[in-house]
């Protein structure tokens, strides 16, 4: 590891001017991934508009599974290199990826109701996917748990590493075993199974949630550094 | 060795046998992890005619009738007819050729009287037209 390279007052000297650029992008793709998804794309031959909550929901779920790899690799830092900034950008991310997976279990339920017949069904997906939920919650209530928040935060770390074995159970459920939940279009090794004019709004949005997760996360760990500096701060006086 | 890399050890040791012992407990409880059988699994099976349930398949095509308020239909895994019996409002997505996925009873080793029936939505996704066009070309299964 280069350690200059991870130094909080580095993260604090690139990330300012990464911000607005990630700011930006993340704008540029919501609008074109609004636009080609509500206006553009065509509806589908069986789900009419109603397909149109996937542009929501699939990159919600990509996120979800991709901010909890960030968070357990983030962990597996902070506990062996005890690296301060790897701490920060666990706890800066685990929020956010918390609020992915509500959002993607939420806009499921509302696509199931229509198109199965059910708004929640206890399949291999969904319940892993709630069990991912869960993780994340049970992340926060273990680093708020402690009255010294770097005991918190060591429990919690943990836990993120132990429920990693989520991430491919949630990726293979839909293949290992018979679940309501579809398959997934885009990974098949046929080549994706959605038309392009579907794809297009998908990655499009697929990218705005990434650049909302990467402008969120820099405002989120440049707050908590600077908190941390303000208590030693308080505390050398 | 330095403190440093003993974590690395024991945290990659600790996650290789949460790993393996994950592993292990679901392909012991596979048959419980299923959301539903297909056709072919029931003729493996013992199910009691006052067991619940699901069972999953494709509607067999020209196999729906209605009369008054019951439906009855066939489901078919390619190798394996079963025929239902449904009293009850039947998703959007239902048609001819549809997956659906029904939770009720066995009464009898060929007939399975649903209580609720759910529409399994495949992968595909793709404009009308370009359904249409799969359709006049003959192409439709290559497709799914």
């Amino acid at each position: 590891m280069k350690y200059h390279l991870a130094q909080p007052s580095f993260f604090l000297k690139i990330t300012r001017p990464l911000l607005p650029a990630s700011g930006f992008l993340m704008t540029i793709f919501f609008i074109a991934g609004l636009y080609t998804s509500l206006v553009t794309s065509p509806p589908d031959y069986l789900q009419g508009d109603g397909m149109r909550i996937m542009y929501v929901h699939v990159p919600a779920s990509w996120m979800a599974l991709f901010v909890y790899g960030f968070l357990a690799l983030m962990s597996f830092f902070s506990l062996v290199w005890r690296h301060p900034l790897a701490e920060v950008l666990a706890i800066s991310a685990a929020p956010i990826g918390a609020l992915f997976t509500a959002l993607s279990l939420i806009t499921g339920s509302l696509w199931g109701k229509p198109m199965w017949g059910t708004y929640w069904v206890w399949d291999a997906r969904l319940t892993s996917v709630l069990i991912l939920l869960f993780l994340y919650g049970g992340y926060w209530a273990l680093y708020k748990s402690y009255t010294r928040p770097d005991q918190g935060l060591r429990a919690a770390s943990i836990l993120a590493l132990v429920g990693v074995i989520n991430l491919p159970i949630i990726k293979g459920s839909v293949e290992w075993w018979n679940t309501l939940h579809q398959p997934a279009s885009l990974t098949k090794l046929s080549g994706p199974s959605i038309h392009v004019s579907m794809l297009t709004p998908l990655l499009l949005m697929a990218g705005a949630y990434f650049f909302y997760f990467l402008t969120v996360l820099i405002l989120r760990a440049c707050k908590e550094l600077k908190t941390r500096k303000l208590m030693i701060l308080e505390s050398m006086k | 060795m330095k403190p440093k890399h003993q974590r690395f050890l024991l945290i990659g040791v600790a996650l290789l046998g949460i790993g393996v012992s994950t592993f292990l407990i679901l392909t012991a409880f596979r048959e419980n992890l299923v959301f539903f059988y297909t056709p072919s699994d029931l003729t493996q099976k013992k199910i009691h005619a006052t067991q619940r349930i699901r069972i999953g398949g494709l509607v067999k095509p020209h196999s729906v009738q209605q009369t008054g308020e019951k439906i009855y239909f066939e489901i078919t895994d390619h190798k394996i007819i079963l025929k239902v019996s449904y009293d009850g409002l039947l998703p959007d997505l239902f048609r001819e050729g549809q997956g659906i996925v029904a939770e009720g009873y066995l009464r009898q080793p060929d007939h399975f009287q649903a209580e609720t029936v759910l529409a399994k939505h495949d992968e595909n996704y793709m404009p009308p037209e370009v359904a249409e066009r799969l359709k006049e070309e003959g192409l439709w299964h290559n497709a799914r």
